[in-house]
């Protein structure tokens, strides 16, 4: 048995304690979102907001979730400046890698808000595109800070 | 373009069936005006339909009485935003206003015809198409404006979603038509070839880089991908893979240990009489973590059967030697007499070009989730051939090929590896024995090791040149044949009709270079295909044959002592076969030299540049000759003239896609494209040792990253022909030209993919 603060709400499950926190969001919680691309923190399709910081979900046990804030791709709002960066750029080809990018690029611009072009590759290179939307990632992930900035 | 009419051991619908109906326009009672290829005769309305029991409604797109259009795609959405230029082809003739458009992805059903999402045909096959549903759609409205106001068909104009009446001013919306219960029409296919459509200056949407419909749901998590579906009652499972990528065969189960771990629920031996896989177990649990650890703790015997000795260094040695022999060897291009040309030519070259086993790895792993209601399978799943895979599942399972519907979903990358259908099969199978609804779901290991692989090849090429020009080239090609696995109806006939071959192994030979005599011929690698069931990589053959072509050029013009552009641009003159043909090819290679032209100006090809550094250019017609995409690179390349290391600096693309329906789509897939060459010509590799791929995740198979990626410029050129396709050329063209500007850059030559440091050094000397 887990309890877990997500989006904002209390939700507990029933799962063994050293389940991947991955499999409970998208399966017991059904926030798919959130996605499986490796199940070895290699390629950062399952990251979510750990109290505010990018983390690899597949590679977390829920115990160690528990007492903690967890933000998941359907916790960001819809409007966040980063998901509206990533349409304006037209960013997204298949889709699948786009919730852990850009969960990692909303962290990311918390902590620095005024990237270099070398700090972007830096943050963002964890995360694979297996479509190679590289160009449009980097320049969503600019656009976002810019725009965070003028406010 | 490669005519299908039929897929072979599907037994399915296939396109001429589907375009011998009538094309209907028609109206439910419920107030939706549909149209497509219904069921109907070529004359008769919807009520004779109904009739006859037989219509089956929504099949391009629908419309409902707030004037709103659903637009129905039968092509898989992995990432090229398909649905997007195809509803900017159907938007642009039914004439709708673009936020009234929205578009659906349809299961399976005889009256779609063919789904196939591949090759880069989804825009070239179906423009035409879309544009004609929607003119039709447009004419059915104003026809029904005629009988609402009594007026002449020539006085009314149709434009965003309204009928008009000048004369006496009057308005009606396409909803409001609906709504007064439009009228049926059926559009005979003569009749639908008859319409005028509109022309390229009055376009309102097609041309114009109208935003993606599917991207806002890929932004905020909701988009539904085939490991996001959930039936009641269905229990997790994933497959327990042999220690050999195909020919084991499970010999004993032993499920003690397996029997501890907390969730198990059984497991399932796979029997595939289709042969699609060999020796897979599937694992039930309460979940996927739970299913996993019982995987690890079920005992499987194995007979590992005949591949279990196999290398990737075996299966290049059984080319070389194949390649020597000659065995088996089938002619794909047969023009004058290449061997008595080369033997008469004042500089002649010969070399070797190779590639190895690359993966696909799409980043959602295979899934499948399988449901069985009232006898019907009813499989959730985002795949490229569902055509396919709705003839394998009923051969595997013994069932009526109507008691299998697949339901499409977003597909997290295809690449061609959703192409297969062995986790659909896999999931039924399970499904079946397991007697209850199954989500299958593989690990990212079992997805890496079981991969259809992008074949080993060896090209051997052999040229004779004068002046600035070929005057004979000679190409063999020795692969794994994919399409003799996956679709044998597939294969065409050699050019001297002794036997067949796979197009799909050896296209982009059947190069627009005016080069007298060529011979092109193409072998079959038994033990590549028997040790790795080799798939369509994206762009398959035109990625490794051109590869060799263009590096092969590029030695040549070198050894002839003429520049590589000079020399691609004499050759490159348009005429006799190469003069191209309306409307797929019009202009031919002119094209072609424009676009490598362009990119060779862009990128500064011939200026100074800084030491150590060159340029390597290279064009392409992927993928098919009939369907030319006209598409060169010039791409600057340093190399560390110690170590050998090397690193892509920037990279120039221009691509002539006739008429890119969507500009910035296809400038989205060419960057892409272009990184996917990068990476399988840089950075990709798979081996196999003892029949077993060796690389299983992303820590040991590494495709680029954001950390690898040069500039990249791309020019999207429009001249307003018949649009072809822009998902894989981008790809096929890179991997000469850092090649090539390796040899610019250091005078190095290298000709095995991926290319490595240690291999620059070495050619160094």
């Amino acid at each position: 048995m887990a309890t877990l603060k997500i989006n904002g709400a209390t939700k507990t499950v029933d799962v063994p304690a050293d389940t991947p926190l991955l499999w409970v969001i998208r399966e017991h919680l059904r926030m798919t979102g959130t996605k499986f691309g490796c199940g070895k923190g290699l390629c950062g399709a399952c990251t979510v907001h750990i109290d505010g910081v990018a983390t690899r979900t597949c590679i977390t046990p829920v115990d160690a979730a528990e007492g903690v804030e967890i933000t998941t791709i359907e916790g960001l709002g819809g409007d966040h400046p980063v998901q509206k960066a990533w349409i304006a750029e037209q960013a997204p080809q298949c889709g699948y890698c786009q919730s852990g990018q850009i969960m990692t690029a909303a962290a990311f611009l918390t902590e620095n808000p005024n990237p270099s072009d070398d700090e972007i590759v830096g943050a963002m290179t964890g995360n694979l595109c297996r479509c190679m939307a590289y160009k449009r990632i980097k320049a969503a992930v600019a656009r976002a800070a810019s725009d965070m900035q003028k406010g | 373009m490669t005519k299908i009419e039929k897929i072979g051991r599907t037994g399915s619908k296939s396109v001429s069936d589907v375009s011998r109906r009538g094309f209907l326009v028609g109206s439910l009672a419920v107030g939706t005006l549909t149209m497509g290829y219904g069921l109907l005769p070529a004359v008769g309305g919807l009520a004779e339909a109904k009739a006859a029991g037989n219509f089956a409604p929504n099949i391009w797109f629908t419309m409902d009485e707030a004037g709103k259009v659903v637009v129905n795609i039968t092509k898989a959405e992995m990432g090229q935003h398909v649905g997007t230029p195809l509803s900017q082809a159907l938007a642009e003739e039914l004439e709708v206003p673009w936020e009234n458009v929205s578009i659906a992805y349809v299961s399976t059903a005889p009256e779609y015809g063919l789904f196939v999402t591949g090759g880069s045909w989804s825009v070239n096959w179906t423009f035409d198409q879309m544009s004609r549903a929607g003119a039709a759609g447009r004419i059915a409205l104003m026809e029904a404006a005629v009988k609402y106001w009594g007026v002449a068909l020539s006085e009314l104009q149709a434009e965003q979603g309204m009928v008009s009446h000048a004369k006496s001013g009057r308005k009606i919306s396409y909803g409001d038509l609906v709504k007064a219960g439009a009228t049926a029409r059926a559009f005979s296919e003569d009749e639908l070839k008859a319409i005028t459509l509109k022309d390229p200056s009055k376009r309102k949407y097609v041309g114009k880089p109208m935003p993606a419909l599917d991207i806002p749901a890929k932004t905020d998590g909701s988009a539904t991908f085939g490991l996001d579906v959930f039936v009641d009652g269905m229990v997790y499972a994933t497959p327990k893979v042999p220690p050999v990528r195909y020919g084991a065969k499970v010999t004993a189960v032993d499920e003690s240990a397996a029997k501890q771990v907390p969730g198990y629920q059984g497991h399932v031996v796979i029997n595939d009489v289709t042969g699609t896989t060999t020796g897979w177990v599937s694992v039930l649990a309460d979940s996927y973590p739970q299913a996993i650890k019982a995987r690890d703790a079920l005992k499987v015997t194995y007979d590992i059967g005949p591949n279990a000795k196999v290398s990737s260094a075996d299966i290049m040695a059984d080319a070389e030697k194949l390649q020597s022999s000659g065995e088996g060897a089938q002619l794909f291009v047969k023009d004058g007499d290449s061997g008595a040309a080369i033997k008469g030519a004042k500089a002649t070259h010969e070399a070797v070009y190779t590639t190895q086993l690359n993966v696909h790895a799409p980043l959602e792993p295979m899934n499948a989730v399988v449901e069985v209601k009232d006898d019907v399978y009813h499989i959730h799943t985002g795949n490229q051939f569902q055509t396919l895979a709705v003839g394998l599942v009923p051969a595997a399972l013994e069932l009526d090929p109507s008691q299998v519907v697949v339901h499409q979903y977003h597909l997290g990358g295809g690449f061609g590896r959703r192409l297969e259908s062995d986790y659909i099969l896999v999931a039924a199978l399970t499904a079946k024995g397991a007697g209850k609804p199954v989500k299958l779901i593989y690990s990212r290991e079992a997805d890496t090791l079981m991969d259809f692989t992008r074949t080993i090849t060896h090209q051997k090429l052999t040229g004779g040149g004068d002046g600035s020009k070929l005057v004979g080239l000679e190409q063999q090609v020795v692969s794994a044949w994919a399409t003799a696995r996956q679709a044998p109806a597939f294969l065409a006939d050699s050019v001297d009709k002794q036997g067949k071959v796979d197009p799909f192994s050896i296209n982009g030979s059947d190069h627009w270079y005016s080069i007298p005599n060529q011979t092109v011929r193409t072998i079959k690698s038994e033990l590549a295909q028997s040790a790795t069931p080799s798939g369509q990589l994206r762009s398959v053959a035109p990625g490794w044959t051109f590869w060799a072509v263009e590096c092969f050029l590029d030695e040549m013009a070198h050894k002839m002592g003429v520049d590589p552009l000079k020399m691609r641009l004499a050759m490159l003159d348009a005429t006799g076969k190469n003069a191209g043909s309306a409307p797929m090819s019009v202009g031919g290679a002119s094209r072609l030299a424009n676009v490598l032209q362009m990119a060779a100006d862009k990128a500064g090809y011939g200026k100074k540049l800084a030491a150590n550094t060159g340029i390597g250019i290279a064009c392409v017609s992927a993928q098919e000759r009939a369907t030319p995409t006209w598409t060169a690179c010039a791409s600057q390349v340093h190399v560390n003239p110690k170590t050998g290391e090397f690193k892509v600096e920037k990279m120039t693309l221009v691509i002539d896609v006739g008429t890119a329906v969507n500009p910035d789509g296809v400038r989205a897939q060419v960057e892409g494209g272009a990184l996917w060459g990068l990476s399988l010509a840089t950075k990709e590799f798979a081996t196999m040792e003892n029949g077993a791929i060796q690389q299983d995740n992303f820590d040991t198979y590494t495709p680029v990253r954001m950390e690898d990626m040069p500039d990249i410029d791309v020019t999207v050129v429009s001249p307003g022909h018949y649009p072809v396709g822009a998902g894989e050329p981008g790809v096929t063209v890179v991997a000469p030209t850092i090649a090539n500007g390796i040899f610019a850059a250091s005078g190095a030559r290298v000709r095995d993919l991926p290319i490595t440091a240690a291999a620059v050094k070495a050619a160094m000397g």
